[in-house]
Protein backbone atom coordinates (compact mmCIF):
# COMPACT_ATOMS: atom_id res chain seq x y z
CA UNK A 1 0.00 0.00 0.00
CA UNK A 2 1.28 3.39 -1.34
CA UNK A 3 1.54 5.85 1.80
CA UNK A 4 -1.07 8.58 1.62
CA UNK A 5 -0.11 12.12 -0.46
CA UNK A 6 -0.63 14.73 1.58
CA UNK A 7 -1.28 18.24 -0.43
CA UNK A 8 -0.65 21.80 0.57
CA UNK A 9 -3.61 23.93 -1.06
CA UNK A 10 -1.92 26.63 -2.67
CA UNK A 11 -3.55 29.96 -4.25
CA UNK A 12 -1.66 29.78 -7.67
CA UNK A 13 -1.84 30.76 -11.23
CA UNK A 14 -1.04 28.49 -14.03
CA UNK A 15 2.47 29.72 -14.17
CA UNK A 16 3.03 28.75 -11.10
CA UNK A 17 1.55 25.41 -10.63
CA UNK A 18 3.70 24.79 -13.85
CA UNK A 19 6.70 25.76 -11.55
CA UNK A 20 5.53 23.98 -8.94
CA UNK A 21 5.04 20.82 -10.70
CA UNK A 22 8.79 21.47 -12.49
CA UNK A 23 9.92 21.65 -8.48
CA UNK A 24 8.30 18.57 -7.51
CA UNK A 25 9.44 16.76 -10.88
CA UNK A 26 12.67 17.45 -9.78
CA UNK A 27 14.09 18.88 -13.00
CA UNK A 28 17.82 19.04 -14.14
CA UNK A 29 17.98 21.87 -16.50
CA UNK A 30 15.64 24.58 -17.37
CA UNK A 31 17.20 26.83 -20.03
CA UNK A 32 14.42 29.74 -21.23
CA UNK A 33 13.83 32.69 -22.41
CA UNK A 34 11.02 35.58 -21.09
CA UNK A 35 8.44 36.19 -22.83
CA UNK A 36 4.98 37.49 -21.60
CA UNK A 37 2.81 35.99 -20.96
CA UNK A 38 5.24 33.10 -19.49
CA UNK A 39 8.13 34.66 -17.91
CA UNK A 40 6.85 34.12 -14.38
CA UNK A 41 6.90 30.31 -14.55
CA UNK A 42 10.84 30.30 -14.95
CA UNK A 43 11.12 33.62 -12.52
CA UNK A 44 9.78 30.95 -9.77
CA UNK A 45 11.80 28.35 -10.56
CA UNK A 46 14.90 30.24 -10.92
CA UNK A 47 12.94 31.33 -6.89
CA UNK A 48 13.32 27.42 -5.59
CA UNK A 49 16.39 26.94 -7.12
CA UNK A 50 17.95 29.75 -5.26
CA UNK A 51 15.84 28.63 -2.35
CA UNK A 52 17.43 25.34 -2.44
CA UNK A 53 14.40 23.74 -2.85
CA UNK A 54 14.82 22.59 -6.44
CA UNK A 55 18.73 20.93 -7.64
CA UNK A 56 18.47 22.53 -11.10
CA UNK A 57 20.97 23.98 -13.67
CA UNK A 58 19.32 27.11 -14.78
CA UNK A 59 20.69 28.17 -18.21
CA UNK A 60 20.35 31.91 -19.14
CA UNK A 61 20.03 32.22 -23.12
CA UNK A 62 19.74 35.09 -25.52
CA UNK A 63 16.82 33.58 -27.59
CA UNK A 64 14.31 31.14 -27.80
CA UNK A 65 16.54 29.78 -30.15
CA UNK A 66 19.09 29.12 -27.80
CA UNK A 67 16.97 28.31 -24.78
CA UNK A 68 15.69 25.02 -26.86
CA UNK A 69 19.10 24.09 -28.07
CA UNK A 70 20.22 24.38 -24.60
CA UNK A 71 17.58 21.72 -23.44
CA UNK A 72 18.12 19.24 -26.74
CA UNK A 73 21.71 19.44 -25.40
CA UNK A 74 21.03 18.95 -21.56
CA UNK A 75 18.73 16.30 -22.24
CA UNK A 76 21.12 14.27 -24.88
CA UNK A 77 23.66 14.44 -21.88
CA UNK A 78 20.50 12.52 -19.62
CA UNK A 79 19.33 15.09 -17.96
CA UNK A 80 15.61 15.99 -17.28
CA UNK A 81 15.21 18.85 -18.90
CA UNK A 82 12.12 22.15 -18.75
CA UNK A 83 11.25 25.18 -20.62
CA UNK A 84 8.66 27.04 -21.34
CA UNK A 85 7.76 30.00 -23.86
CA UNK A 86 4.61 31.35 -25.72
CA UNK A 87 3.83 33.23 -29.16
CA UNK A 88 6.75 34.76 -31.14
CA UNK A 89 9.29 32.58 -28.73
CA UNK A 90 7.36 29.31 -29.72
CA UNK A 91 7.90 30.21 -33.36
CA UNK A 92 11.34 31.24 -33.00
CA UNK A 93 11.99 27.81 -31.24
CA UNK A 94 10.46 26.52 -34.19
CA UNK A 95 13.25 24.66 -36.11
CA UNK A 96 14.30 23.43 -33.02
CA UNK A 97 10.78 21.22 -32.01
CA UNK A 98 11.90 19.53 -34.98
CA UNK A 99 15.30 18.72 -33.63
CA UNK A 100 14.29 17.87 -29.97
CA UNK A 101 11.80 15.17 -31.60
CA UNK A 102 13.98 14.08 -34.42
CA UNK A 103 16.77 13.13 -31.76
CA UNK A 104 13.96 11.48 -29.42
CA UNK A 105 14.83 13.75 -26.50
CA UNK A 106 11.88 14.15 -23.42
CA UNK A 107 11.86 17.55 -23.01
CA UNK A 108 8.67 19.49 -21.64
CA UNK A 109 7.28 22.39 -22.36
CA UNK A 110 4.13 24.58 -20.94
CA UNK A 111 3.44 27.04 -23.52
CA UNK A 112 1.07 30.24 -21.94
CA UNK A 113 -0.63 30.65 -24.90
CA UNK A 114 -0.74 33.92 -27.03
CA UNK A 115 -2.03 35.16 -30.27
CA UNK A 116 0.53 35.52 -32.93
CA UNK A 117 2.42 39.01 -33.91
CA UNK A 118 1.32 41.02 -36.57
CA UNK A 119 -0.28 42.92 -35.02
CA UNK A 120 1.24 42.64 -31.88
CA UNK A 121 -1.00 41.09 -29.10
CA UNK A 122 0.01 39.82 -25.74
CA UNK A 123 -3.56 38.44 -25.40
CA UNK A 124 -4.76 34.56 -25.69
CA UNK A 125 -5.43 32.43 -28.44
CA UNK A 126 -4.06 29.18 -29.64
CA UNK A 127 -2.55 30.51 -33.14
CA UNK A 128 1.21 29.58 -31.31
CA UNK A 129 0.99 26.05 -30.15
CA UNK A 130 -1.36 25.44 -33.40
CA UNK A 131 1.30 26.24 -35.60
CA UNK A 132 3.90 23.66 -33.70
CA UNK A 133 1.25 20.81 -34.62
CA UNK A 134 3.56 18.75 -37.10
CA UNK A 135 6.58 18.98 -34.91
CA UNK A 136 6.03 15.43 -33.75
CA UNK A 137 5.66 16.83 -29.97
CA UNK A 138 2.97 15.28 -27.43
CA UNK A 139 0.53 18.22 -27.50
CA UNK A 140 -2.20 18.75 -24.36
CA UNK A 141 -4.39 21.45 -23.87
CA UNK A 142 -5.10 21.98 -20.28
CA UNK A 143 -8.21 24.01 -18.18
CA UNK A 144 -7.12 24.49 -14.94
CA UNK A 145 -3.84 25.08 -12.85
CA UNK A 146 -4.48 22.08 -11.28
CA UNK A 147 -4.42 20.09 -14.31
CA UNK A 148 -1.41 22.59 -15.27
CA UNK A 149 0.30 20.97 -12.39
CA UNK A 150 -0.58 17.56 -12.55
CA UNK A 151 0.27 17.69 -16.56
CA UNK A 152 3.43 18.56 -16.36
CA UNK A 153 3.89 15.62 -13.97
CA UNK A 154 2.52 13.18 -16.63
CA UNK A 155 4.28 14.24 -19.02
CA UNK A 156 7.86 13.67 -17.92
CA UNK A 157 6.17 10.02 -17.64
CA UNK A 158 5.06 10.25 -20.57
CA UNK A 159 8.51 11.68 -22.56
CA UNK A 160 10.41 9.49 -20.97
CA UNK A 161 8.63 6.37 -21.71
CA UNK A 162 11.08 3.88 -23.56
CA UNK A 163 7.94 3.84 -25.69
CA UNK A 164 7.79 7.38 -26.62
CA UNK A 165 10.76 9.28 -26.22
CA UNK A 166 9.37 12.41 -27.97
CA UNK A 167 9.29 15.80 -26.46
CA UNK A 168 5.75 16.97 -24.44
CA UNK A 169 3.98 20.01 -24.89
CA UNK A 170 1.76 21.20 -22.12
CA UNK A 171 -0.41 24.61 -23.42
CA UNK A 172 -3.01 26.78 -21.23
CA UNK A 173 -4.48 29.96 -21.82
CA UNK A 174 -2.03 32.44 -21.66
CA UNK A 175 -3.19 35.58 -19.11
CA UNK A 176 -6.57 33.98 -18.41
CA UNK A 177 -5.31 30.98 -17.18
CA UNK A 178 -1.43 32.22 -16.68
CA UNK A 179 -2.20 35.18 -14.26
CA UNK A 180 -5.35 34.32 -12.61
CA UNK A 181 -5.20 32.52 -9.33
CA UNK A 182 -6.64 29.31 -8.35
CA UNK A 183 -6.42 27.06 -5.47
CA UNK A 184 -4.37 24.45 -6.49
CA UNK A 185 -3.16 21.27 -4.48
CA UNK A 186 0.57 20.65 -4.77
CA UNK A 187 2.64 17.74 -3.03
CA UNK A 188 3.41 18.59 0.85
CA UNK A 189 6.61 16.59 0.23
CA UNK A 190 7.64 15.60 -3.52
CA UNK A 191 8.80 12.64 -2.98
CA UNK A 192 5.32 10.64 -3.74
CA UNK A 193 6.08 12.67 -7.07
CA UNK A 194 9.10 11.70 -7.57
CA UNK A 195 8.92 8.03 -7.19
CA UNK A 196 5.48 8.49 -9.83
CA UNK A 197 7.95 9.57 -12.16
CA UNK A 198 11.74 7.96 -11.37
CA UNK A 199 14.57 9.32 -13.54
CA UNK A 200 14.80 6.50 -16.12
CA UNK A 201 18.75 5.23 -17.20
CA UNK A 202 17.26 3.35 -20.42
CA UNK A 203 17.76 5.74 -23.01
CA UNK A 204 20.42 6.40 -25.34
CA UNK A 205 22.35 9.79 -23.88
CA UNK A 206 25.87 11.26 -24.19
CA UNK A 207 28.72 9.40 -22.33
CA UNK A 208 32.32 9.88 -23.16
CA UNK A 209 32.66 5.93 -21.67
CA UNK A 210 30.33 4.87 -24.54
CA UNK A 211 30.39 7.24 -27.42
CA UNK A 212 27.96 7.16 -30.13
CA UNK A 213 26.91 10.12 -32.64
CA UNK A 214 23.19 12.09 -32.69
CA UNK A 215 21.65 13.48 -35.00
CA UNK A 216 24.21 12.64 -38.44
CA UNK A 217 23.22 13.22 -41.88
CA UNK A 218 20.66 10.62 -43.18
CA UNK A 219 21.19 9.42 -46.97
CA UNK A 220 17.87 9.19 -48.51
CA UNK A 221 18.07 5.51 -48.25
CA UNK A 222 17.77 6.38 -43.89
CA UNK A 223 15.44 9.08 -43.58
CA UNK A 224 12.43 7.87 -44.12
CA UNK A 225 12.75 4.85 -41.64
CA UNK A 226 13.98 7.24 -39.00
CA UNK A 227 11.10 9.52 -39.90
CA UNK A 228 8.80 6.53 -39.39
CA UNK A 229 10.10 5.73 -35.91
CA UNK A 230 8.37 8.93 -35.11
CA UNK A 231 5.34 7.90 -36.57
CA UNK A 232 5.23 4.59 -34.57
CA UNK A 233 6.41 6.54 -31.48
CA UNK A 234 3.36 9.22 -31.33
CA UNK A 235 1.22 5.25 -31.89
CA UNK A 236 2.74 4.57 -28.50
CA UNK A 237 2.69 7.62 -27.18
CA UNK A 238 -1.68 7.40 -27.67
CA UNK A 239 -0.83 4.51 -25.22
CA UNK A 240 1.06 5.48 -22.72
CA UNK A 241 -0.57 8.96 -22.64
CA UNK A 242 -3.87 6.97 -21.57
CA UNK A 243 -1.84 4.53 -19.06
CA UNK A 244 -0.13 7.67 -17.30
CA UNK A 245 -3.47 9.14 -16.91
CA UNK A 246 -5.08 5.69 -15.45
CA UNK A 247 -2.00 5.37 -13.55
CA UNK A 248 -1.88 9.36 -11.72
CA UNK A 249 -5.44 8.65 -10.96
CA UNK A 250 -4.94 5.62 -9.03
CA UNK A 251 -1.99 7.17 -7.05
CA UNK A 252 -3.00 10.57 -6.40
CA UNK A 253 -6.92 10.66 -7.06
CA UNK A 254 -7.56 12.98 -9.87
CA UNK A 255 -8.17 12.36 -13.62
CA UNK A 256 -8.08 13.99 -16.78
CA UNK A 257 -9.55 11.99 -19.66
CA UNK A 258 -8.05 12.81 -22.81
CA UNK A 259 -11.68 13.73 -23.89
CA UNK A 260 -14.00 15.08 -21.36
CA UNK A 261 -17.92 15.33 -21.87
CA UNK A 262 -20.51 17.52 -19.35
CA UNK A 263 -24.05 16.42 -19.89
CA UNK A 264 -23.25 15.23 -23.20
CA UNK A 265 -25.23 11.19 -22.81
CA UNK A 266 -28.57 12.82 -24.23
CA UNK A 267 -27.64 16.13 -26.26
CA UNK A 268 -28.19 16.15 -29.54
CA UNK A 269 -25.97 19.68 -30.17
CA UNK A 270 -22.12 19.26 -28.73
CA UNK A 271 -19.81 22.01 -28.63
CA UNK A 272 -16.45 21.08 -28.65
CA UNK A 273 -13.35 23.49 -27.04
CA UNK A 274 -10.47 23.44 -25.24
CA UNK A 275 -8.44 25.17 -22.69
CA UNK A 276 -10.00 27.68 -19.87
CA UNK A 277 -12.48 28.71 -22.65
CA UNK A 278 -14.21 24.58 -21.10
CA UNK A 279 -15.22 26.31 -18.57
CA UNK A 280 -17.27 28.90 -19.87
CA UNK A 281 -18.61 26.51 -22.17
CA UNK A 282 -20.13 24.25 -19.32
CA UNK A 283 -21.91 27.20 -17.77
CA UNK A 284 -23.45 28.11 -21.36
CA UNK A 285 -24.36 24.07 -21.22
CA UNK A 286 -26.39 24.79 -17.67
CA UNK A 287 -27.82 27.81 -18.98
CA UNK A 288 -29.04 26.28 -22.15
CA UNK A 289 -30.34 22.92 -20.22
CA UNK A 290 -32.61 25.39 -18.07
CA UNK A 291 -33.93 26.15 -20.83
CA UNK A 292 -34.61 23.09 -22.46
CA UNK A 293 -32.11 22.84 -25.17
CA UNK A 294 -30.30 19.45 -25.53
CA UNK A 295 -26.98 20.60 -25.62
CA UNK A 296 -23.54 18.89 -24.44
CA UNK A 297 -20.22 20.09 -24.06
CA UNK A 298 -16.54 18.50 -25.02
CA UNK A 299 -13.08 18.96 -24.13
CA UNK A 300 -10.40 18.43 -25.97
CA UNK A 301 -7.24 17.43 -23.80
CA UNK A 302 -4.97 15.29 -25.76
CA UNK A 303 -3.78 17.29 -29.25
CA UNK A 304 -1.14 14.98 -30.24
CA UNK A 305 -1.50 11.91 -30.77
CA UNK A 306 -4.85 13.01 -32.19
CA UNK A 307 -7.54 10.74 -29.70
CA UNK A 308 -9.58 9.78 -32.37
CA UNK A 309 -11.03 6.61 -30.82
CA UNK A 310 -12.19 8.59 -27.73
CA UNK A 311 -13.54 11.84 -29.94
CA UNK A 312 -15.94 9.28 -32.42
CA UNK A 313 -17.12 7.79 -29.60
CA UNK A 314 -18.10 11.12 -27.44
CA UNK A 315 -19.51 12.38 -30.89
CA UNK A 316 -20.87 10.19 -32.88
CA UNK A 317 -24.74 10.33 -31.43
CA UNK A 318 -25.01 13.61 -31.95
CA UNK A 319 -26.85 15.74 -34.31
CA UNK A 320 -24.92 18.47 -34.46
CA UNK A 321 -20.95 18.92 -33.97
CA UNK A 322 -20.14 22.72 -33.71
CA UNK A 323 -15.92 22.73 -33.10
CA UNK A 324 -14.67 25.98 -31.44
CA UNK A 325 -11.16 26.45 -32.34
CA UNK A 326 -9.31 29.62 -31.05
CA UNK A 327 -6.68 29.69 -33.87
CA UNK A 328 -6.97 30.35 -38.05
CA UNK A 329 -5.29 28.36 -40.53
CA UNK A 330 -5.69 31.19 -43.18
CA UNK A 331 -6.71 30.30 -46.31
CA UNK A 332 -8.45 26.96 -45.47
CA UNK A 333 -12.36 26.10 -46.66
CA UNK A 334 -12.60 24.79 -42.88
CA UNK A 335 -10.06 26.68 -40.80
CA UNK A 336 -10.50 25.70 -37.33
CA UNK A 337 -7.17 23.23 -36.93
CA UNK A 338 -9.73 21.19 -34.51
CA UNK A 339 -12.56 21.14 -36.14
CA UNK A 340 -10.16 20.27 -39.99
CA UNK A 341 -8.69 17.26 -37.65
CA UNK A 342 -12.56 15.77 -36.55
CA UNK A 343 -14.06 16.48 -40.09
CA UNK A 344 -11.32 13.87 -41.46
CA UNK A 345 -12.11 11.18 -39.23
CA UNK A 346 -16.08 11.22 -40.12
CA UNK A 347 -15.44 11.14 -43.65
CA UNK A 348 -14.74 7.12 -42.88
CA UNK A 349 -17.97 7.02 -40.92
CA UNK A 350 -21.45 6.06 -42.22
CA UNK A 351 -23.26 7.72 -39.38
CA UNK A 352 -22.01 10.89 -38.66
CA UNK A 353 -23.14 14.34 -37.16
CA UNK A 354 -23.41 17.39 -39.13
CA UNK A 355 -20.31 19.83 -38.19
CA UNK A 356 -19.40 23.47 -37.92
CA UNK A 357 -16.78 25.14 -37.29
CA UNK A 358 -16.52 28.27 -35.43
CA UNK A 359 -13.28 30.39 -34.62
CA UNK A 360 -13.74 32.64 -31.61
CA UNK A 361 -11.60 33.82 -28.84
CA UNK A 362 -9.07 35.10 -31.37
CA UNK A 363 -6.73 37.42 -29.49
CA UNK A 364 -8.50 37.20 -26.52
CA UNK A 365 -11.50 38.39 -28.17
CA UNK A 366 -14.02 37.82 -24.97
CA UNK A 367 -16.11 34.42 -25.72
CA UNK A 368 -19.32 34.65 -22.84
CA UNK A 369 -21.72 32.11 -22.09
CA UNK A 370 -24.19 33.75 -24.33
CA UNK A 371 -22.23 33.90 -27.60
CA UNK A 372 -21.95 29.78 -27.15
CA UNK A 373 -25.94 29.72 -26.64
CA UNK A 374 -26.04 32.36 -29.78
CA UNK A 375 -24.06 29.80 -31.98
CA UNK A 376 -25.80 26.78 -30.36
CA UNK A 377 -29.27 28.50 -31.33
CA UNK A 378 -27.83 29.33 -34.99
CA UNK A 379 -26.41 25.74 -35.31
CA UNK A 380 -30.06 24.45 -34.46
CA UNK A 381 -31.57 26.75 -36.94
CA UNK A 382 -29.54 26.02 -39.55
CA UNK A 383 -29.74 21.83 -39.00
CA UNK A 384 -32.97 22.53 -39.07
CA UNK A 385 -33.14 24.01 -42.62
CA UNK A 386 -30.40 21.88 -43.28
CA UNK A 387 -28.02 24.13 -44.53
CA UNK A 388 -25.29 23.65 -42.00
CA UNK A 389 -22.54 25.93 -43.29
CA UNK A 390 -19.41 24.72 -45.39
CA UNK A 391 -17.34 26.93 -44.19
CA UNK A 392 -15.54 27.97 -40.77
CA UNK A 393 -17.64 30.76 -38.81
CA UNK A 394 -15.64 33.62 -37.75
CA UNK A 395 -17.83 34.27 -34.53
CA UNK A 396 -17.78 37.90 -33.34
CA UNK A 397 -15.97 40.15 -36.33
CA UNK A 398 -17.46 43.30 -36.44
CA UNK A 399 -18.72 43.47 -39.90
CA UNK A 400 -19.58 39.79 -40.55
CA UNK A 401 -23.14 38.86 -38.99
CA UNK A 402 -24.55 35.20 -39.64
CA UNK A 403 -28.46 34.67 -39.91
CA UNK B 1 15.21 -0.60 -53.29
CA UNK B 2 18.02 -2.40 -51.36
CA UNK B 3 16.56 -5.04 -49.65
CA UNK B 4 20.23 -5.62 -47.35
CA UNK B 5 19.26 -2.12 -45.87
CA UNK B 6 17.62 -2.69 -42.06
CA UNK B 7 14.07 -1.49 -41.43
CA UNK B 8 12.44 1.07 -39.08
CA UNK B 9 12.66 -1.35 -36.03
CA UNK B 10 16.05 -2.12 -36.93
CA UNK B 11 17.50 1.38 -37.62
CA UNK B 12 18.61 2.58 -33.92
CA UNK B 13 16.67 5.25 -32.69
CA UNK B 14 16.83 8.40 -33.91
CA UNK B 15 19.01 7.29 -36.48
CA UNK B 16 21.95 7.66 -33.75
CA UNK B 17 25.57 5.97 -34.61
CA UNK B 18 26.07 3.71 -31.58
CA UNK B 19 29.52 2.39 -33.01
CA UNK B 20 32.19 5.27 -33.17
CA UNK B 21 34.00 5.26 -36.19
CA UNK B 22 32.34 3.11 -38.13
CA UNK B 23 31.97 5.75 -41.16
CA UNK B 24 34.84 3.90 -43.07
CA UNK B 25 32.48 1.17 -43.73
CA UNK B 26 30.80 3.54 -46.03
CA UNK B 27 32.91 3.87 -48.81
CA UNK B 28 32.42 7.01 -50.82
CA UNK B 29 35.14 6.21 -54.09
CA UNK B 30 31.86 5.44 -55.87
CA UNK B 31 30.61 8.92 -56.14
CA UNK B 32 33.67 9.82 -58.29
CA UNK B 33 33.22 10.94 -61.78
CA UNK B 34 37.12 11.78 -62.27
CA UNK B 35 39.84 9.85 -60.58
CA UNK B 36 43.45 10.95 -59.82
CA UNK B 37 45.72 8.96 -60.93
CA UNK B 38 49.78 9.55 -59.93
CA UNK B 39 52.55 9.27 -62.11
CA UNK B 40 54.98 7.40 -59.79
CA UNK B 41 58.20 8.67 -62.85
CA UNK B 42 57.11 12.61 -62.17
CA UNK B 43 56.01 12.40 -58.27
CA UNK B 44 58.72 13.57 -56.36
CA UNK B 45 57.10 12.38 -52.35
CA UNK B 46 56.22 16.13 -51.31
CA UNK B 47 53.23 15.31 -49.71
CA UNK B 48 51.65 17.81 -50.74
CA UNK B 49 48.65 15.79 -52.18
CA UNK B 50 48.52 13.72 -48.82
CA UNK B 51 48.73 17.24 -46.68
CA UNK B 52 45.66 18.60 -48.71
CA UNK B 53 43.54 15.40 -49.34
CA UNK B 54 39.97 16.45 -47.61
CA UNK B 55 39.38 12.59 -47.04
CA UNK B 56 42.66 11.01 -45.84
CA UNK B 57 42.35 9.35 -49.47
CA UNK B 58 45.59 9.67 -49.80
CA UNK B 59 48.23 6.49 -48.77
CA UNK B 60 51.44 6.63 -48.21
CA UNK B 61 53.03 3.05 -49.08
CA UNK B 62 55.92 1.22 -48.01
CA UNK B 63 56.78 0.52 -51.89
CA UNK B 64 60.04 1.61 -52.96
CA UNK B 65 60.71 3.39 -56.02
CA UNK B 66 63.46 3.61 -58.75
CA UNK B 67 62.61 6.44 -61.76
CA UNK B 68 64.16 5.75 -65.06
CA UNK B 69 66.86 8.19 -64.41
CA UNK B 70 67.60 6.45 -61.23
CA UNK B 71 66.29 8.42 -58.67
CA UNK B 72 65.40 6.57 -55.11
CA UNK B 73 62.54 6.80 -53.03
CA UNK B 74 62.08 4.10 -50.02
CA UNK B 75 57.98 4.65 -50.59
CA UNK B 76 55.21 5.78 -53.09
CA UNK B 77 51.99 7.51 -52.76
CA UNK B 78 48.81 6.02 -53.85
CA UNK B 79 44.97 7.14 -53.86
CA UNK B 80 43.01 4.84 -51.92
CA UNK B 81 39.71 4.56 -54.43
CA UNK B 82 37.26 3.35 -51.79
CA UNK B 83 37.25 6.88 -50.22
CA UNK B 84 38.62 9.07 -53.06
CA UNK B 85 35.42 11.19 -54.07
CA UNK B 86 37.65 12.71 -57.04
CA UNK B 87 37.48 16.27 -56.22
CA UNK B 88 40.91 16.90 -57.30
CA UNK B 89 42.80 19.07 -55.09
CA UNK B 90 45.64 16.72 -54.94
CA UNK B 91 46.03 17.03 -58.73
CA UNK B 92 45.68 21.01 -58.37
CA UNK B 93 48.09 21.14 -55.91
CA UNK B 94 51.07 18.78 -56.91
CA UNK B 95 53.81 20.90 -57.72
CA UNK B 96 55.38 18.24 -59.98
CA UNK B 97 51.75 18.06 -62.26
CA UNK B 98 52.43 14.36 -61.56
CA UNK B 99 48.84 13.94 -60.78
CA UNK B 100 45.94 13.36 -63.63
CA UNK B 101 42.53 13.18 -63.51
CA UNK B 102 40.97 10.66 -65.69
CA UNK B 103 37.32 10.03 -66.31
CA UNK B 104 35.78 6.93 -64.44
CA UNK B 105 34.22 4.96 -67.17
CA UNK B 106 31.73 2.71 -66.26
Amino acid sequence: MMPEVRWRRLPLNANYAVAHAVKDSDVDVVAAYPITPQTTVVEKISEFIANGELDAEMIHVESEHSALSACVGASAAGARVFTATAAQGLELMHEILHIASGLRLPIVMTIATRALSAPISIWCDYSDVMNARDASWVTMFVSSAQEAYDSVIQAFKIAEHPDVLLPVMVAYDGFIMSHTYEPVLVAEDPAPIREFIPKRRDRIVLDPEKPVTMGPIAMPEWYYEIKYQQVEAMKNAYRVVKETIDEFAKRFGRRYPVVETYRLEDAEIGILTYGAIYGTLREAIDIMRSKGMKVGAIKLRLWRPFPYEEVLQAIKHLKLLIVADRAISYGARIAGPVALEIMSLLLYESERPEVMSVVIGIGQRTVTEEDFEQIAKLGAKWLEEKRIPRETIYWGVRGVTYA
Amino acid sequence: MSSELPTWKEIPIAGTILEPGNSVKYKTGDWRTFRPVIDQEKCVRCLFCWAYCPDAAVKIVEKPYRTQSGREYQFSVEIDYDYCKGCGICANECPAKAIQMVEEVK
